[in-house]
């Protein structure tokens, strides 16, 4: 009898951390969209903030989150696709690829403040790019490297080696087996990891801080030369640094549902991609 | 020729990665080193103040670190562990397809919204339960860090508790031991250098994450005497000050010489969780 009591307690506890875990993202996205769906209109998407910030809406941060995305994508994905083909493909197993990826491993261990004193020491003060979204947008390719690279790698590793073997010996080389049979099989794969990077950058505040990201700026950023709003540190701001912090609430709980939104669709769209290609194998 | 050509292209991206982590440690020491050129290093360890322009000492910036994410390790690490060991060996398959999403939805959740939260609904929270007027302080980062820490460590324990190879769980059962009994005293001693690994990555995260720990603890730079205090750890102190200094400053390289000492906390964290994960990889084969 004390023994089966004892038992229901295990069950008990391990179900209920699970409960609990769950009740956690429940008690946050209850909280967010609760409070901060009725914010959400058309205007909010599409308008400039007005009367300092209390009015209005958060079209240049959604612009600005959308392009700085877009630099880190242009950056990172290349450098961080061929250094996976690098390693899966042509490397073999030595000194130098070991090291490769234990810094890779610690690159992704790298706390993302450190990547944004980084980005201010290289882009914006030795480079001379200045605070803009050029320099936010290289900083955070810096940051996804190690993710895109992780990820592509497990992509190609799940392509099977009789694929590799049968084009060289049909006799095409290496390099075009790797552009015209290993990529594009591995592609969908790739953009699954890409998007799900992507959706961790566009969350992130703490490297854009010191590189380029503006409380307010006159209209919409258009030259990547400029200063920039993003989601994250629109809501930040207007959360902490707000002269009308209670006025401004409703717009910080509408900007959150935004930001959530927005990560939430990509991970959606890289699970939609992940489940086609896994049925598919 | 072409071949060789995009090898070389290839391997120089590869070769990026290295750069890329050396240049950071570079930049960082660089700094640090100015910084220690002005400062004496033992005033800046032994000190008791951080008060840019009289007085920079790390001390009470490490201790805020440390207490924050240690205080989320003491909630993170039985919730998340028994998660694990909940999704790997109780829950059916069924159950599994729809808590694994609510674990990857909990990760994606960007930190700035989970340090809002802090503000307007676990600071109000805490400060009635407590009876203090503020509720922006350690115990609330250390819940808002559990939270975020949640994922990394139970998706990290899992696949520690699933490489427990069966025939330990079924020799385990064969004696007449229950299926309880099997998993406290087998299957869990048998994965703890997973788990090990699982709660150093956490606490890795937990000790470089800055947002949350902007918004929510209260940033006051002063030596906390418990969970209820008020803190501001080193990532915080960072964010707050580096917009506001001029360059090449002695406050300007005081701030890279905490991110010299952050950076190298985290990355022997890293290396401790990766020996530890070796060492399950070991165990399997």
């Amino acid at each position: 009898m004390k023994k089966k009591l004892l038992h229901a307690f295990d069950w008990l506890l391990l179900l209920g951390s699970t409960l609990l875990v769950c009740t956690f993202l429940g008690i946050i996205l209850w909280d967010i969209f609760s409070k901060g769906l009725p914010a959400i209109s058309w205007d909010f998407l599409l308008q400039y903030p007005t009367d300092g910030m209390t009015q209005g809406g958060i079209l240049p941060a959604v612009v600005g989150t959308v392009l700085l995305t877009f630099i880190t994508t242009l950056f990172a994905v290349p450098f961080g696709v061929a250094c996976a083909v690098y390693l899966n493909e042509y490397a073999k197993h030595s000194l130098f690829t070991n090291i490769i990826r234990a810094s890779i491993r610690n690159l992704a261990g790298v706390p993302s403040i450190i990547y944004g004193l980084f980005g201010l020491a290289l882009f914006v003060q030795a480079m001379k790019l200045g605070t803009s979204v050029l320099s936010a947008g290289l900083t955070l390719g810096l940051l996804s490297l190690p993710y895109i690279i992780i990820t592509t790698e497990e992509a190609l590793k799940r392509i099977p080696n009789s694929m590799r073997e049968a084009t060289l010996a049909l006799g095409v080389t290496q390099f075009e087996t790797i552009k015209d049979v290993i990529l594009p099989k591995a592609l969908p794969g790739i953009l699954t990891g890409v998007i799900l990077t992507l959706s961790r950058a566009a969350g992130e505040t703490a490297p854009i801080l010191f590189t380029g990201v503006a409380f307010y700026i006159n209209g919409v950023s258009t030259s990547i030369n400029q200063e920039f709003m993003a989601l994250p540190y629109h809501l930040y701001m207007l959360s902490t640094q707000h002269y009308a912090i209670e006025q401004v609430r409703p717009l910080a709980y509408g900007t959150a549902v935004v930001l959530i939104t927005l990560v939430f669709l990509l991970n959606i769209v890289a699970f939609i991609i992940r489940s086609k290609y896994r049925t598919q194998d | 020729m072409i071949d060789w050509t995009f090898k070389q292209v290839f391997k120089g991206a590869g070769f990026l990665t290295i750069a890329l982590l050396g240049s950071i440690f570079f930049m960082l020491m660089y700094n640090a080193f100015s910084f220690f050129s002005r400062i004496n290093p033992i005033d800046f360890f032994t000190g008791i103040q951080w008060d840019p322009d009289t007085s920079y000492s790390i001390f009470p910036l490490l201790v805020s670190t440390f207490l924050v994410a240690i205080g989320s390790m003491v909630i993170a690490v039985p919730l998340g562990i028994l998660t694990a060991a909940f999704l790997s060996e109780v829950a059916p398959e069924k159950l599994q397809m729809i808590l694994k999403p609510v674990i990857e939805m909990l990760a994606a959740i960007p930190s700035v919204a989970i340090g809002f939260l802090g503000i307007v609904l676990l600071g109000p929270f805490i400060s009635k339960l407590f009876g203090i007027q503020n509720g922006l302080n350690a115990l609330n980062g250390s819940i808002l860090l559990a939270i975020m820490a949640l994922p990394t460590i139970i998706t990290i324990s899992e696949d520690a508790i699933n490489s427990v190879p069966n025939s330990h769980r079924e020799a385990s059962l064969a004696l007449g031991a229950n299926k309880w009994e099997t998993l406290f005293k087998i299957t869990i001693p048998a994965a703890l250098p997973g788990l090990i690994a699982a709660v150093m990555l956490g606490l890795g995260r937990a000790l470089g994450e800055t947002m949350t720990v902007l918004m929510a603890t209260g940033n006051a730079a002063a030596i906390p005497k418990g969970f209820l205090d008020s803190v501001r750890t080193i990532t915080a102190t960072i964010a707050i000050e580096m917009g506001e200094v001029p360059y090449q400053t002695t406050h300007y390289f005081a701030l890279f010489a905490i991110a010299a000492i952050l950076f190298l906390i985290s990355l022997s964290i890293n290396f401790l969780g990766e020996y530890f994960a070796n060492r399950l990889r070991k165990f399997d084969a």
